[in-house]
């Protein structure tokens, strides 16, 4: 079924009595071309490219629970494309090109609001940086623009610019970023991924990876064995336990990342904005609910809950920048369970395992990425090549030195 | 979250540095080559379950500490002084 607004109407004026499933569900076969492990946003974006870029459909995508029901429905939505290195920079551009086209690529309403994603600084120096990293992402080809804080101060009036301790110099604004529905990216991926043709089967949890003289033979699930010679892991922060069961273990510490939500207010914050200073972000769902985070809980956790000490460090640079915020009431937090690598970038790559491939360490910002680590690992995995733009997301860039440390704080696993 | 310093007694999270993985402990030898130093800087078990790792008492004695916890339920299980341990330097 097609999409669209004359739908919407049409259906209303019928009680909605003709809406349909929006994608099958599939017992698994014996046998695929290609097994994709984990159905979140990269999982299935992973799936829907191979269909569609490199016509692959007999191929599955194994999910433990259900479709979408990780981190890419519980994060903070943020689409942006201001990266400065070369590795994350053309990655990440080519990723909100994607974004741009998304909605009628998929038939699928995903809410991409290019609301314009604000970096403050506070000083000379950060001047400096922030003017550095727009030429970068402008030489990329995206853009950025420097605001003083004149022009700071009519978008975000609301901010205390006089603070004693972090002052406001300016904001580095790429007005082509914003946001995005997560649930709907990972439905409308999923959505056309069955159209094409792929399984997207729930409830089927991988227990083992079948490996014979080095090459990958299939897959042991809660619904019994799927052989194929091609398997991608694509599993967010359970990264290490599902390499695990190949035998491998990865340049991975899974670490906690909270985030908090208002009660809905009246639209008050147009813009995503950065406080780099507190590690502290904001923005402002279509519902009215203040969406703000702040740094990880810095301890390797699976718990998916946060401690204390994080959430008072969150509000306090909150205060400090909004003090409006005071007025607000906090309506529910979470903890989400991140993957993080020793750099903070990503791992896009093979494996020394023949027709292993792993897609993962996607830290805090795996959600942005979605269509382009989408895109590029069903690049690898149909083609066994990197795709040009993910070329430098290596397995074993840490054993080689080629890191990309995007924070420029140091490439260890406490430090990001 | 808090721990229990074999010095100081049982203090908030917040007077720790948190290191990361025990694994750190055990130093190959210089010429080990690539993989034996991959493997203790970088590659991780990174279990969901019961775990060891570093924790320094910055705020407080400035011990390094052992510290045994479940990562999944955040309970602390034991705690020991890497001074302690068999065959620390003294």
């Amino acid at each position: 079924m097609r999409y669209s607004g004359w739908k919407v109407i049409t259906e209303g004026l019928r009680g909605n009595l003709g809406w349909t499933r929006a994608w099958r569900d599939p017992a698994p076969k014996a046998e695929y071309d290609a097994i994709i492990i984990g159905g979140g946003g990269h999982g299935l974006a992973t799936a829907y490219y191979l269909a569609k870029n490199h016509g692959m459909t007999n191929i599955a995508v194994l999910e433990k629970g259900y479709l979408g029901g990780g981190n890419v429905g519980r994060n903070t939505t943020i689409v942006r494309a201001n990266y400065f290195l070369p590795g994350n920079s053309e990655f990440y551009s080519h990723s909100l090109k994607l974004w741009e086209g998304l909605e009628p690529e998929l038939n699928y309403n995903v809410m991409h609001s290019q609301r314009g994603h604000i970096i403050l600084f506070h000083s000379d120096g950060q001047r400096d940086a922030a003017a550095r990293r727009g030429n970068a992402i402008v030489n990329q080809g995206d853009d950025a623009e420097l605001l003083s804080v004149s022009q700071l101060k009519e978008m975000l009036p609301y901010l205390d610019y006089n603070q004693t301790r972090f002052p406001i110099y300016g904001g580095l604004i790429q007005r082509r970023a914003g946001t995005a529905r997560h649930d709907a990216v990972a439905w409308g991926f999923a959505r056309a991924a069955d159209q094409r043709g792929v399984d997207l089967i729930q409830n089927c949890e991988v227990t083992g990876i079948d490996i014979e003289n080095g090459r990958v033979t299939g897959v042991q699930t809660t619904r019994g064995p799927i052989r194929a010679k091609k398997v991608g892991m694509a599993v967010a922060g359970r990264s290490s336990q599902v390499a695990a069961k190949a035998g491998m273990r990865l340049p991975i510490e899974s670490h906690i990342l909270q985030a908090f939500v208002t009660e809905g207010l009246k639209p008050v914050i147009d813009h995503v904005v950065s406080y780099g200073m507190g590690h502290f972000y904001i923005s402002q769902s279509d519902k009215g609910g203040l969406v703000f985070g702040g740094d990880i809980d810095m301890y390797a956790s699976y718990a998916a809950r946060g401690n204390l000490p994080m959430v008072e460090h969150v509000m306090e640079a909150g205060m400090t920048l909004m003090p409006m915020l005071a007025r607000a009431k906090v309506l529910r937090s979470w903890g989400g369970i991140m993957d993080m690598t020793p750099d903070g970038s990503p791992i896009i790559d093979k494996t020394h395992i023949e027709g292993l491939f792993v897609d993962a360490g996607w830290n805090y910002g795996g959600f942005k990425a979605t269509p382009a680590s989408g895109w590029c690992f069903a690049h690898l995995m149909a083609t066994g090549q990197s795709h040009d733009v993910a070329r430098r997301f290596r397995l074993d860039r840490f054993r080689t030195g080629h890191v990309i440390d995007e924070e420029g704080t140091g490439s260890q696993h406490n430090l990001h | 979250m808090r721990l229990t310093c074999p010095l100081c007694g049982d203090r908030d999270r917040r007077e720790f540095y948190y290191s990361g993985s025990e694994d750190t402990l055990t130093r190959p030898a210089p010429d080990a080559g690539d993989a034996a130093w991959d493997d203790m800087l970088y590659l991780r078990t990174n279990p969901a379950g019961v775990t060891k790792d570093l924790w320094y008492h910055e705020s407080g004695c400035g011990s390094w500490l052992v510290v045994t916890r479940n990562t999944v339920t955040h309970e602390i299980l034991a705690t020991e002084r890497v001074a302690d341990r068999k065959g620390a330097p003294k």
